[in-house]
């Protein structure tokens, strides 16, 4: 198996389903000469021109719009939103037109559209390009939302996403661009609503999503070492739809369960992993289910306060001795 | 208000019966005051108040058996306020900690309106429920003192332990699978029956055991028993032959820790200590109080306290300590003049006396000439996990030797 970055992997998805499929095309903010501002579309202009590769103004209600047009009409575009921290401009198009229109079109015109693009923070990127958003998007029916942590999922779920006949929204991560994992050879897709079970562990089971996922990973291999404490790790992978099964059959063998993500805490997707669990797992707990999330305040810009406010490995570590006490 | 439970006295204990009240709802307690006599299987003892105050309700009537941890009754304490309807306190839900449960996994409490809720985690409410457990039994240690998972499988563990005796699991007494005409009627087994049939068959079942016999030569002993019990005051006990043969182990026992020992999980506990149990019949089943400390006992004193423990045995007044803790006993059927049998192991000890009786033998002597002499055969019956026969054999010869020159018994 190659080994290649996130970044990699998405681009090698984004130009394999254009290959394959000459209905696909892509559209958003400094995508095409530029090359992306993350260069997740490097060199894919040269290679299938400005029709399928399309550079807009700095209009993200118009990229959402123009994008769910042409999946009406039967194209298959993936719109790229800088940061998903901008998409908050179309919001309207995504949550009232892309979502609905199945719907309120008595299930004649699809939406087969792909919103992409980094969410998430750690750069520096201050209170309004630092959002996790996913459990707003999740919270809209007629949404999926899926959030890969690792090159393989970037590039298997993507292509899965492209193919779907419902608009997605494609979390990405700043964070994860440049890291690196091995990608199976060849034609692949990961399917929607399977969470991967990234780790084996009897004494508590961590759920992450994205990047924290990583940090999870890290703090299980940590709390092994030290403590002898030995956490199951879950990848859910996709947040809608939304694999509870995994998580379940976890729980029942660990009885204790921590939720990680960077959204914030207050009403993030952690809460509805929560509830889930002890609605469909009550009688495994043997503690409360427990969330480790940024804090609820706007992501500070200095280094330092940024630190503070995201969850960080040594949250973790503190919450599975929590549970464990 | 303080509740009166039924107590735990000793392991093997589960349930217990009220004999008899000894104090009457309406009457004034004083810590130390007898309330009542409680029969467990082995004995019955006195329940002292542990509370001065007024005893206002009697909760089990006299014959009831409860189980240990149950209310049987409810003393005021001096200066309470009699409570209507009020709930107890809650500091009265923590001596149930340290109980055991019922075998039945009953509750024990009676009042569930009057406890504070218990607060456990649901997986460990699952735990309990499937097991039985009455939760405020076990003692929390999660956060909080929150009862989890851990504190009821702990707790769980430690009632398998308190029910087991010291080998294995118990099983009920197996009956042979025959071909029977049908039987009707018959009597249920007493409590002690029911603890016999189940400790011996258990013993037999579990544990090999092996038998060597030894022949001795009670002349000595005899005339020495005589000459001694010639010289005590007349109120003075008697020595007895059981007398001489305690005090003979007791000192063949000194010389083989090996043979003083306990057997338990597949090790072995010497003991320096002799603690001697010495069978004792009862109109329906028998009971081994023990001796303790008999290295440092004359043999008058062993005569004056085995006689003094064998009246309470009769009486049924035995406390548990003085029917525990042997590490070897003797079951002497001299008296009904058996001339040998073997006795089933009282474990974790690892040996058992048997002791036939003192008879006039023929015995030939070295120079062919066959004389008439007082003779007693003894069998000690050995569990082979921890003795052999050779070891077993040396301790007969030992004991033998001390009957047989028997002066050294009053150094």
């Amino acid at each position: 198996m190659a080994v290649i970055t996130y970044r990699e992997a998405l681009r090698q998805a984004l130009a394999e389903e254009m290959e394959r499929d000459p209905s696909v095309f892509l559209v958003g903010e400094e995508i095409g000469r530029y090359q992306g501002t993350f260069r997740v579309t490097e060199g894919l202009l040269q290679r299938f021109g400005e029709r399928r590769v399309v550079d807009t103004p700095i209009s993200e209600s118009g990229i959402a719009g123009m994008a769910i047009g042409a999946a009406m009409i039967g194209l298959r575009p993936v719109a790229e939103f800088m940061t998903f921290s901008f998409a908050l401009i179309a919001a309207d198009q995504i949550v009232n037109h892309a979502a609905k229109i199945l719907y309120m079109f008595g299930g004649q015109i699809r939406v087969p559209v792909v919103f992409r693009g980094p969410a998430g923070g750690g750069a520096q990127l201050s209170a309004q390009h630092s959002h996790s958003l996913e459990s707003w998007y999740a919270h809209i029916p007629g949404l999926k939302v899926v959030t890969p942590a690792t090159p393989a999922d970037a590039k298997g779920l993507l292509k899965t996403a492209i193919r779907d006949d419902n608009p997605v929204i494609f979390m990405e991560h700043a964070k994860l661009y440049s890291t690196r994992g091995e990608v199976p050879e060849g034609e692949y897709t990961v399917p929607f609503g399977l969470a991967e079970v990234k780790r084996e562990g009897r004494d508590v089971t961590l759920i992450a999503y994205s990047q924290p996922l990583l940090l999870a990973l890290h703090a299980a291999e940590k709390l092994a070492e030290t403590e002898g404490i030995e956490c199951a790790v879950i990848d859910l992978r996709s947040l809608q739809p939304l694999d509870m099964d995994t998580v379940l059959r976890s729980v029942s063998k660990t009885h204790r369960a921590v939720v990680v993500h960077e959204d914030h805490r207050n009403v993030g997707f952690g809460a509805e992993i929560a509830a889930r669990i002890q609605e469909f797992a009550f009688d495994e707990l043997d503690a409360p289910v427990l969330r480790v999330a940024s804090a609820d305040v706007p992501i500070p810009y200095a280094r330092n306060l940024e630190r503070a406010a995201f969850p960080s490995e040594e949250d973790i570590i503190r919450a599975v001795k929590r549970v464990l006490a | 208000m303080a509740q009166v439970i039924m107590p735990k006295m000793g392991d093997g204990m589960s349930e217990g019966t009220v004999l008899r009240w000894l104090k009457k709802e309406g009457d004034t307690v004083e810590v130390g005051d007898i309330l009542a006599e409680i029969e467990t299987d082995k004995a019955s003892v006195e329940l002292p108040a542990d509370i001065s105050g007024k005893l206002v309700t009697i909760k089990v009537k006299e014959g009831e058996t409860v189980p240990v941890g149950a209310v049987i009754a409810e003393v005021l304490a001096e200066g309470e306020q009699p409570q209507t309807a009020v709930p107890a306190p809650p500091e009265q839900t923590a001596p149930a900690e340290t109980i055991a449960p019922s075998p039945a996994g009953k509750t024990l409490r009676e009042e569930p309106p009057t406890q504070e809720r218990v607060k456990a985690s649901p997986l460990a409410r699952r735990i309990a429920q499937e097991a039985g457990i009455d939760l405020a039994m076990v003692k929390g240690t999660g956060p909080g003192g929150r009862i989890v998972e851990r504190d009821v499988q702990q707790f769980l563990a430690s009632r398998q332990v308190a029910a087991r005796p010291p080998i294995v699991e118990p099983t009920r007494p197996t009956e042979a699978v025959l071909e029977t005409p049908s039987l009707t009627g018959g009597e249920p087994l007493s409590r002690m029956r029911r603890l016999i049939a189940e400790r011996t068959t258990l013993t037999k079942q579990t544990v090999p055991h092996f038998y060597v016999t030894m022949d001795i030569d009670m002349s000595e002993a005899m005339a020495l028993r005589e000459r001694l019990n010639a010289a005590l005051p007349e109120d003075a006990p008697k020595i007895s032959v059981n007398d001489l043969v305690t005090k003979a182990c007791a000192l063949t026992l000194a010389r083989f820790p090996r043979v003083n020992a306990l057997y338990q999980n597949e090790r072995i506990y010497p003991s320096s200590e002799i603690h001697i149990g010495i069978a004792v019949a009862l109109p329906d089943g028998l009971i081994v109080p023990v001796l303790r400390h008999c290295e440092r006992k004359t043999l008058r004193q062993i005569a004056t306290e085995t006689r003094h423990l064998v009246e309470k045995a009769r009486a049924g007044r035995l406390t548990p300590e003085e029917y525990t803790g042997a590490t070897f006993s003797i079951s002497n059927l001299g008296m009904y003049g058996v001339d040998e049998f073997i006795a089933i192991i009282n474990p974790p000890a690892v040996a058992i006396l048997a002791v036939g009786a003192v008879q006039k033998q023929p015995v030939a002597l070295e120079d062919d000439t066959v004389v008439v002499r007082p003779r007693m055969k003894v069998t000690i019956s050995a569990d082979h996990r921890a003795l052999d026969g050779a070891v077993a054999a040396e301790f007969l010869r030992e004991l033998k030797a001390i009957l047989e020159n028997p002066y050294v018994m009053v150094e």
